[in-house]
C-alpha cells in the first residue's frame, strides 16, 4: 500500500497500453489483427512485445484470417487475443460464430469509432454495444466488457481473460478511440499486475460435454494426449456432425445456459447510489467520464443523484440494474450513439421513465450536457 | 521386462465408409492421403486434418487424426494459426475449389508466408454440394446450374497463383494418378507451404453436364494452360520456425512495463485548468502537449490529453485538449478551455467553439494572422518572427504553450525544462521552452 508520505507514482499512459499489459499478464500467448484506426496501436504493441514471452503475433492478410488464425492457435493451446473497430468486427462476424459454436476461448476488443462502413476513423463513438452482442448468426450470447478509464482498461483486459476461460467463449472488450488513445496520468500502484489463471485443460477424452446444460467441459489442445475433433457444425460431444434433434438441442441449449445460468460471476458494475434520489444516471465506457463528473458537482450543488457505470454490458447485469432503480424515479442513459443500450435499460426500468442523452456528431457528450439532463 | 515392437499404424481411417456419390473422387484422394501418412509413419494424434465447406468438408471425420472443421474459404487461417501456436504438429488442409475462391487471400498469403501445412485441393470444377454451381475453377465454356449457356470466365489456375507467390512445394495431378500418395508424401515432409491442386470428377453434377471424363481430365488442363506435374519445388525457411529464429534474441526480455515519471516540483493549481493548442498535423501537437502533461505530472498534477486530427497523417488539422488538474479526474471533453493557443489556421478552423464558450478570465494566445479572431477571452498575440531564431514549424506547439505556461503559471516553468530536457529530441525542445517563455515574459 502507498502511504501519503510518499511521492505518488504516476505514469503517462493509453488505454491501448493498459490492454496489452493486462493481455501480457492475462497470459496471452497469441495476438492476429489488421491494421486499422483507431485499434492499430495494441496490433503494433503486440508485435512488439508478444514474442517476448516467447507468444507469437501476427499481422494477418485481413480480419477474417487474423480471427481464424486465432481461433486455430486457440486449439492448439493458445490464449488468444484480437483487436479491430467496426468495420473488422463486420468481417470478424462469421468467426465469432464458429468460436461460439466450437467453444473457443477468445478476446475481441473492439475500440469503436464513429460508424456506419468507414465512418469517421478517428473519431469515438458507442455505436457497436447492440453489435457486438448480436454479431454473429444464431443469437447465442456472449460476453462484453466495456472499461471507462485506463485503470479499467487493464483489469477489465485480465478479466476477459478469465472469463473467456471459464465459459469458452468470445468475450469482448469494448472500448473506444478515446479511452484507448487518449494519454491520461495513471496512479501506477492503482493497476497492480495480476496474473491471470492457467487454462483448466484435459488430454484426454471428447471435446464436448453439456451435461448438467451449464457445464463447462475444460479444453483440449492438438498434440496432447489423444487426437480429438472440432467442427463449427451442428455437433455432438466428440465433434462429429449431427441433426440428432435431442443432441442438437442438448448442445445449443448448452451454449445459452452456461453463460445465462452464471450472470452473477459475470455481473459488473460500479455503483455509487445516494439513498432517497429520485434520478440516477446509468453510462459505460468514455461517457462515464462526463457522467462521474457531472454527478459530482451536481451533488456538490445540494442536488441528490445516483450514478452506476456498467462495466459488463452482455448479460445485461440485470440484478444490479434493478436493484439501484429501487425508489429511483428516473433514469437518464448518456451514450455515443442514439439509445441502444438505453432500450436495454427500459426493459428493467419497469415503466420508470428513461431519458437518454444522446449524440452521433463524433464529439464526447459533455458534464454540462448530463447534468442538464439531471436537473 | 520385454522388447518393446513398434509397428507403424496400419490406417488412419476410421472404419466409416465415405459418405461420396459413386465415382467421385474425393474417396480415392482421402485413400492416397491415408497411404502417405502410413508411408510417413506419423503419429495420429499430432496430425490435424482441417478442412473447408463442401463435400471436402466431410473429410476430416473419416480419419482417426485430429480435426479442424471450419468455415468455407478459411481453413488455411486455421491451419496457420494451428501450426504457429505449436510447430510440432503435422498440420494437413483438405478444401475444394470452391474454398479456393472464397478463401484466395488466404492462400496467397499462406503461400507468401511459407507456413509448414499442406493444402490438398480437391479441385472437381463446381460447387457439388449446393447444386453444382459454377466455382473459380470452372472451365471457360463449363456448364453448370449457375452458368447454363457455358461459363464466360477464365478459370483460377491455383497452382501459379501459390507458386509465383512463393510456396515451397506445387503439384497439380488428378485423383487417378498412380504416385499420388508419393507426391503427398513429399509435400508434407518440404518445409514450408505445400499445395496439391488434384482434380477429381463431380459425377453427380459436372461430369453430367459436360461429358467429363477421366481421359480428358489431362488433355483438358494442357489445353487450357495448366500443366499437370511437379510445378514448384523450393527450399525455404518454413515461417514457424522463422519467426522463431528471427524473435529468439528477445524472448525472455522484460516487456514493456509502467515508467512512472519522478515528482520533484509543486504545483499551484488549486483546480483543474484546460488548454487546447490547435495546430497543423505535422506539427507534433500532441507530442508537445504531451511534454507539458509531462512537466504536470513531474508537478504532482493529474494530466490527460485528448487528441482530434483527420485519417491522413501530415495534412489538416491538428487540436489537442489537455486537462491538468490536482486531482484525478475522468476522462471529458473540454468545452470551455482556459487557454486556447492557435498555431496555425488549420487550427483556427477548428476553434470556433472554443473561442465562442471561452469568457473573459479566459485565454487565446494566436499567430499574428489571426488576431482579429472574436471571442470574450483575452486575447494575446505572439508573432513568431519576433523571436531571435526562426521557429521551426515542428516547435510551435511547444513554443506556444510554454508561453501558455509562462502567462499562467500552474506549475514550475523549472519543470517543464526538465522534462524537454529529459526527453527525445531535447536540444529542440529545450530551446522552444526558453523561446515560448522569452515570447510570453518579454
Amino acid at each position: 500500500m502507498k502511504t501519503s508520505t510518499e511521492a505518488p507514482r504516476r505514469e503517462y499512459v493509453d488505454g491501448a497500453t493498459a490492454i496489452v499489459r493486462g493481455a501480457l499478464d492475462a497470459g496471452c500467448t497469441f495476438f492476429a489483427g489488421y491494421p486499422i484506426t483507431p485499434a492499430s496501436g495494441i496490433l503494433m504493441a503486440m508485435m512488439r512485445e508478444l514474442p517476448k514471452v516467447g507468444g507469437v503475433a501476427m499481422q494477418g492478410e485481413d480480419e477474417i484470417a487474423s480471427m481464424g488464425m486465432c481461433l486455430g492457435a486457440a486449439m492448439s493451446g493458445a490464449k488468444a487475443m484480437t483487436a479491430t473497430s467496426g468495420p473488422g468486427i463486420s468481417l470478424y462476424s462469421e468467426s465469432i460464430g464458429l468460436a461460439i459454436m466450437g467453444e473457443v476461448p477468445i478476446v475481441i476488443v473492439d475500440v469503436q469509432r464513429l460508424g456506419p462502413a468507414t465512418g469517421g476513423a478517428t473519431t469515438a463513438a458507442q455505436g457497436d454495444v447492440q453489435f457486438v452482442r448480436w454479431g454473429t448468426a444464431g443469437g447465442y450470447p456472449v460476453i462484453v466488457l466495456a472499461p471507462s478509464s485506463v485503470p479499467e482498461s487493464y483489469s477489465l483486459t485480465v478479466k476477459a481473460f478469465e472469463l473467456a476461460e471459464r465459459f469458452r467463449c468470445p468475450v469482448f472488450l469494448l472500448t473506444d478511440k478515446e479511452l484507448a488513445m487518449t494519454l491520461s496520468a495513471v496512479d501506477v500502484d492503482e493497476y497492480p499486475a495480476t496474473r491471470g489463471a492457467e487454462r483448466l485443460e484435459k488430454h484426454e477424452g471428447l471435446p464436448y460435454s453439456w451435461e448438467p446444460a451449464d457445464a463447462v467441459e475444460p479444453m483440449r489442445r492438438y498434440g496432447e494426449g489423444d487426437a480429438f475433433r472440432f467442427t463449427g457444425s451442428t455437433h455432438d460431444e466428440g465433434a462429429y456432425i449431427t441433426k440428432n434433434p435431442a443432441k442438437v438441442a442438448a448442445s445449443n441449449e448448452h451454449l445459452v445456459a452456461k453463460i445465462e445460468a452464471h450472470c452473477d460471476e459475470i455481473e459488473m458494475v460500479d455503483v455509487d447510489l445516494i439513498s432517497g434520489a429520485e434520478t440516477i444516471v446509468v453510462s459505460y465506457g468514455v461517457t462515464a467520464g462526463a457522467a462521474r463528473t457531472a454527478v459530482e458537482r451536481l451533488r456538490a450543488e445540494g442536488i441528490s443523484v445516483s450514478n452506476l457505470v456498467v462495466q459488463s454490458l452482455w448479460p445485461i447485469p440485470e440484478s444490479a440494474l434493478a436493484t439501484a432503480f429501487e425508489g429511483v424515479e428516473r433514469i437518464i442513459v448518456p451514450e455515443l450513439n442514439m439509445g441502444l443500450y438505453r432500450r436495454e435499460v427500459e426493459r428493467i426500468a419497469a415503466g420508470r421513465e428513461v431519458i437518454g442523452v444522446n449524440r452521433i456528431d463524433g464529439g464526447l457528450i459533455t458534464i454540462d450536457e448530463i447534468m442538464e439532463a439531471v436537473r | 521386462m520385454s522388447a518393446i515392437t513398434i509397428t507403424p499404424i496400419s490406417t488412419f481411417r476410421t472404419e466409416d465408409p465415405y459418405p461420396f456419390c459413386p465415382g467421385c473422387g474425393h474417396g480415392p484422394i482421402l485413400d492416397r492421403l491415408n497411404e502417405a501418412m502410413i508411408k510417413l509413419d506419423l503419429d495420429p494424434t499430432k496430425v490435424v486434418i482441417v478442412s473447408d465447406i463442401g463435400c471436402s468438408g466431410l473429410s476430416d471425420q473419416y480419419f482417426v487424426t485430429s480435426a479442424f472443421h471450419g468455415l468455407h474459404g478459411r481453413s488455411t487461417t486455421y491451419a496457420t494459426g494451428i501450426k504457429l501456436a505449436n510447430p510440432d504438429l503435422e498440420v494437413v488442409v483438405i478444401m475444394g475449389d470452391g474454398g479456393t475462391g472464397i478463401g484466395g487471400t488466404h492462400l496467397i498469403s499462406a503461400a507468401r508466408r511459407n507456413i509448414g501445412i499442406t493444402v490438398i485441393v480437391m479441385n472437381n470444377l463446381n460447387f457439388g454440394m449446393t447444386g453444382g454451381q459454377h466455382s473459380t475453377t470452372t472451365p471457360e465454356g463449363g456448364i453448370t446450374s449457375t452458368t447454363p449457356l457455358g461459363n464466360l470466365e477464365h478459370p483460377l489456375d491455383i497452382c501459379a497463383t501459390v507458386g509465383v507467390n512463393g510456396a515451397a512445394y506445387v503439384y497439380r495431378g488428378t485423383s487417378f494418378d498412380r504416385d499420388l500418395a508419393d507426391r503427398f508424401t513429399a509435400a508434407m515432409r518440404k518445409p514450408g507451404f505445400a499445395l496439391l491442386d488434384v482434380w477429381d470428377l463431380c459425377t453427380a453434377y459436372y461430369v453430367r453436364s459436360n461429358k467429363f471424363t477421366r481421359a480428358g481430365m489431362e488433355d483438358s488442363m494442357r489445353s487450357w494452360g495448366m500443366e499437370p506435374g511437379l510445378l514448384y519445388d523450393r527450399e525455404t525457411v518454413e515461417y514457424s520456425v522463422g519467426y522463431r529464429a528471427a524473435h529468439a534474441a528477445i524472448v525472455g526480455t522484460p516487456v514493456a512495463g509502467a515508467r512512472p515519471v519522478p515528482v520533484g516540483y509543486a504545483h499551484t493549481l488549486d483546480r483543474p485548468m484546460s488548454i487546447v493548442v490547435a495546430g497543423s498535423a505535422g506539427g507534433k501537437v500532441r507530442s508537445a502537449v504531451r511534454l507539458v502533461a509531462l512537466g504536470g505530472i513531474r508537478s504532482g498534477l493529474w494530466a490527460a490529453q485528448r487528441d482530434d486530427y483527420p485519417v491522413t497523417v501530415k495534412s489538416g488539422h491538428s487540436v489537442t485538449e489537455l486537462w491538468l488538474a490536482p486531482t484525478e479526474m475522468p476522462l471529458t471533453a473540454v468545452t470551455n478551455p482556459d487557454v486556447l493557443a492557435i498555431i496555425s489556421s488549420d487550427g483556427y478552423k477548428k476553434a470556433g467553439p472554443y473561442l465562442a464558450a471561452m469568457t473573459a478570465e479566459d485565454l487565446v494566445l494566436t499567430i499574428p494572422d489571426h488576431r482579429d479572431l472574436e471571442t470574450q477571452a483575452r486575447v494575446v498575440v505572439i508573432d513568431p518572427k519576433s523571436a531571435p531564431n526562426r521557429i521551426p514549424k515542428t516547435s510551435m506547439g511547444l513554443v506556444y504553450l510554454s508561453a501558455a505556461l509562462a502567462i499562467t503559471k500552474p506549475y514550475p516553468l523549472d519543470a517543464l525544462r526538465e522534462t524537454a530536457g529529459a526527453g527525445s529530441f531535447a536540444e529542440i525542445n529545450l530551446e522552444a521552452v526558453e523561446t515560448g517563455i522569452d515570447l510570453a515574459t518579454g
